[in-house]
């Protein structure tokens, strides 16, 4: 590897861990201003004009509050817990093709950071990664309404795995490979032999279950009993303060953001869109017309994720747990074997 | 090969600290770094699929149930149970027995070539799955009824008997 692609490939991993944070800062912003919408409120608006610097002010305010760890928790293990799980939010990003590829000069610049041939496989580690910071928090802090989100979402994170990873292999049938990046290029455009591209009207049912998955993975409403307010106080982050307590929320975002992305490459066609070469464009643009469309998909799913947030109320355990393991794992072989049948039938 | 010695003491420390935590939970957090680095040793075996299922099935779903029914058993040092002092020495004298076995197993053994795998790529996914479901078919189909039987085997043993309920 040369030194010019070396430098590359570092301003590309800056550049997209930049984006995931500023993401991630607005997400919250957006959030609120989301709930407000939903609420007929106005909103987050003193900072700045329509309080656009809020989430600085936030972050500040995060930085700035006194750190608190607990006498009776083992202090270690109580910093590990935030750190891992902003740590497994910001590593997924390292295998979603962002764009095509740029030309500049004699360089041809891969909007990817690395393209390796299990790309579906490493989201998916990184995702049964990520309950360890919530588990390795919440039993760290030595509380027993800590312990309870943890165990919570523990069980609710192992649950949701297979179903998502049974809506996974349905999808592979059909692609023949684990590489995102050859995945996202076997949609390109959005209509050849008569029928779609994209992979969302080929696994209908897969994106249905998987995206119910991802709602889980992501602990968000209406799966956020990890962190339900009304029985276990905070949940797994009751015991945290200051930043420790902003790397949980941020990391929820940055996982919301990460995961949109995913759902946006596996199913909705990555950063291809409809007559990207009959528009007489030149590669690059074409290229940087991709990367708008991937973000307008993935900001169509963050708001997404905040629309479900604001209009579902949350899962009682009992339910969320029929849900998983009754309904989902069911209905995602029956889609295994629905996609089995038609692929042999239409060969 | 440095990377290899390296990877391999950071894999036999920690699992030397598996079994010396005091604490139950610090065990299994030193047990997921010593799969982690079983995960390394693959990727530089050129395995990627099973250092990618090794990530996924044996730190990203064992070890976390390992890690919940702990935190839900709640050991406590008072709660822990009263080893006497011959369970302890019966261990020391197994323990004993097994590192006497071991050691003579291990002076006969010389050096062996090492393997030379005929194609270098055969780790990855599509080379993996060609082999399995050709060469290895039936063992593969095999194994895969014996974790079916599994699974019924703990459902069984899940479900309340119907009779006394």
């Amino acid at each position: 590897m040369e030194l010019a692609d070396i430098i590359i490939k570092f301003v590309l991993i800056v550049i997209i861990f930049a984006i995931s944070l500023v993401v991630a800062m607005y997400s919250t912003y957006a959030e609120r201003k989301v709930a407000a919408f939903f609420q007929d409120r106005i909103g987050p608006n003193r900072a700045g004009p329509w309080g656009i610097l809020q989430p600085l002010a936030d972050g500040g305010k995060m930085f700035l509050k006194e750190e608190i760890i607990p006498t009776n928790a083992s202090a270690f293990l109580f910093i590990a817990g935030p750190s891992l799980a902003i740590l497994t939010a910001c590593i997924g990003s390292a295998v979603i093709p962002w764009g095509q590829h740029l030309t500049i000069g004699s360089h041809v610049i891969d909007l990817q950071v690395t393209d390796i041939n299990v790309g579906v496989l490493y989201i998916f580690g990184v995702v049964s990664l990520g309950v360890y910071g919530v588990m390795i928090g919440g039993w760290a802090s030595n509380n027993k309404y800590s312990l309870l989100g943890a165990i919570r979402a523990a069980s609710q994170n192992i649950s949701y795995e297979i179903s998502m990873g049974l809506s996974i292999i349905a999808l592979l049938m059909l692609t023949g490979t684990l590489s995102l990046r050859e995945i996202a290029e076997q949609q390109h455009g959005f209509w050849s032999h008569g029928w779609f591209t994209w992979n969302v009207f080929r696994q209908p049912l897969g994106f249905l279950i998987f995206i119910v998955c991802a709602f889980a993975e992501t602990n968000r409403t209406p799966f956020d009993l990890p962190e339900c307010e009304t029985e276990l106080v905070g949940g797994y982050h009751t015991e945290y303060s200051s930043m420790k307590l902003g790397f949980y929320l941020f990391a929820e975002y940055i996982n919301m953001f990460i995961s949109s992305a995913v759902m946006a490459t596996l199913y909705f066609g990555g950063y291809n869109f409809p007559f990207m070469h009959h528009l007489g464009l030149t590669e690059n643009w074409v290229t940087i017309l991709g990367v708008i469309a991937l973000f307008a998909k993935i900001i169509f799913f963050i708001f997404f994720f905040m629309w479900v947030r604001w209009t579902i109320p949350r899962f009682r355990y009992d339910q969320l747990m029929d849900l998983g393991w009754k309904i989902l794992i069911p209905l995602a072989i029956a889609n295994i074997v629905l996609t089995g049948v038609i692929g042999t039938i239409f060969k | 090969m440095n990377t290899f010695y390296f990877i391999a003491f950071l894999s036999i420390f920690f699992s030397i600290l598996v079994i010396s935590a005091k604490n139950p939970v610090h065990s299994i957090l030193y047990l997921v770094l010593t799969f982690f680095t079983f995960t390394i040793q693959y990727i530089l075996l050129n395995a990627q699929f099973l250092a990618i299922v090794n990530f996924i099935v044996y730190m990203g779903a064992i070890l976390v149930l390992f890690l919940y029914t702990l935190m839900l058993m709640n050991l406590n040092k008072d709660s822990e149970p009263f080893k006497s002092n011959i369970v302890k020495i019966a261990a020391v004298l197994g323990g004993g027995c097994l590192f006497v076995v071991l050691f003579a197993c291990f002076r006969q053994v010389g050096i062996a070539e090492p393997v030379v795998l005929k194609d270098p790529g055969l780790g990855l996914v599509k080379n993996l799955g060609k082999v399995l479901f050709n060469e290895f078919l039936l063992p593969f189909e095999i194994s895969s009824l014996l974790l079916l039987s599994a699974m019924v085997g703990a459902v069984l043993l899940a479900t309340k008997d119907p009779k006394t309920v």
